[in-house]
């Protein structure tokens, strides 16, 4: 476990690493994450190793924003200013990113000979 | 207890970021209880329920953001090598992905440029401030990557977590209608919609809904990460010039 947990440390310290020494807009765990996906795919054992620790982090993802979510109590005033243009994105915007993505993989999957299965 | 004595305790417990940690840990697993036993209603989602919990205790204890975040650090950290973990659904179901590559990538590609474009247009139409419009851009990615992209691309991290989770709820809630009036059957693509708009608690949805369905949305979810935090920064440049 310890030994997992360890691993995804190194990555994610790579990719840290990586994001200071070549200015990238991406932040650091991404690149880690990129990194440890092209790796476990040919690295034979490593998907094992890391996924003690990561299955355990993933279950209990939810738990990790709570502190930073609890910081938007010092920035109350500012929820309140724009609490139209919020509500508008929440609304219109999650309703048009599942529409497109789910009407794009339906459309894309049957032109190249991948349709549904069900 | 002598009033006395009882203020020297909450002084110490107060002070103590041992304390700030516990009471994280327990609204969590409180909210995570209560959620589980009315049969987790979208609505009532365990983050922001923990949220409000804790954030009720500080407004009423007068306990400043800095003093509680030195105990809650602890689980914040915890976010960088979460986001590393992200990568294990991709090598999991990377035969699956090869095969699928092109729906695959076609749907990542449409739903983030979608997801960031149509966030910041919205914002923009209802008079959104410019530091809304940098907050909500990642909102349908998973909350550490996009307070990542947050902080790169000059938004508040602080607002786009809840954004992030506030969109997750609202995904979650309108993925089964919304798909069932545009008449989208297939299991794979209602999962992966919901997946890529509404992250982890999208998937959480998905996987209670249909197993394929919650496969293609962790799927989704790991993708958009990748993919966004990518874009973002391009896209946006573009879309605020």
């Amino acid at each position: 476990m310890l030994r997992s947990f360890l691993v995804l440390v190194l990555f994610q310290f790579t990719g840290e690493a990586l994001a200071i020494f070549f200015p990238l807009p991406v932040p650091g765990p991404v690149l880690g994450l990129a990194l440890l996906a092209v790796l476990g795919a040919v690295v034979p054992g490593l998907l094992d190793e890391v996924a003690k620790a990561a299955d355990m982090l993933l279950a209990n993802l939810s738990l990790l924003f709570v502190p930073a979510g609890v910081g938007i109590l010092q920035h109350l005033d500012l929820l309140r200013a724009e609490i139209v243009p919020l509500v508008a994105v929440l609304v219109l915007s999650t309703g048009v990113t599942l529409a497109v993505t789910a009407l794009v993989f339906v459309g894309v999957s049957r032109l190249t000979g991948h349709g549904e299965e069900a | 207890m002598p009033v006395e004595s009882a203020q020297t305790f909450w002084v110490f417990l107060a002070t103590s970021p041992l304390f700030w940690l516990a009471l994280t840990l327990a609204a969590y697993v409180g909210s995570d209880a209560l959620s589980a036993r009315l049969g987790r209603p979208p609505l009532l989602n365990p983050v922001l329920l923990s949220i409000t919990a804790v954030g009720a205790v500080l407004v009423v204890s007068g306990t400043d953001y800095p003093t509680y975040f030195e105990g809650a650090q602890f689980v914040h950290v915890l976010l960088g090598p979460a986001t590393v973990s992200l990568a294990i659904p991709i090598i999991r179901y990377r035969r699956e992905l090869r095969r699928l590559f092109v729906p695959v990538f076609c749907a990542v590609a449409a739903g983030s440029l979608t997801g960031i474009g149509s966030a910041v247009l919205v914002a923009r139409a209802f008079g959104g401030s410019e530091l809304l419009l940098h907050s909500v851009a990642p909102k349908s990615v998973t909350a550490p990557i996009a307070m990542g992209i947050a902080r790169e691309i000059g938004g508040l991290p602080e607002l786009t977590a809840v954004v992030v989770i506030l969109t997750g709820i609202t995904g979650a809630v309108l993925v089964t209608p919304l798909m069932n009036l545009l008449r989208v059957r297939d299991w794979r693509a209602r999962g992966f919609a919901s997946g890529l708009a509404g992250h982890g608690i999208g998937t959480a949805r998905a996987l209670q809904v249909n197993a394929t369905a919650g496969t293609y949305a962790g799927l989704a979810l790991a993708l958009n990460g990748l993919f966004t935090a990518l874009v973002a920064p391009t896209l946006l440049m573009l879309l605020m010039r």
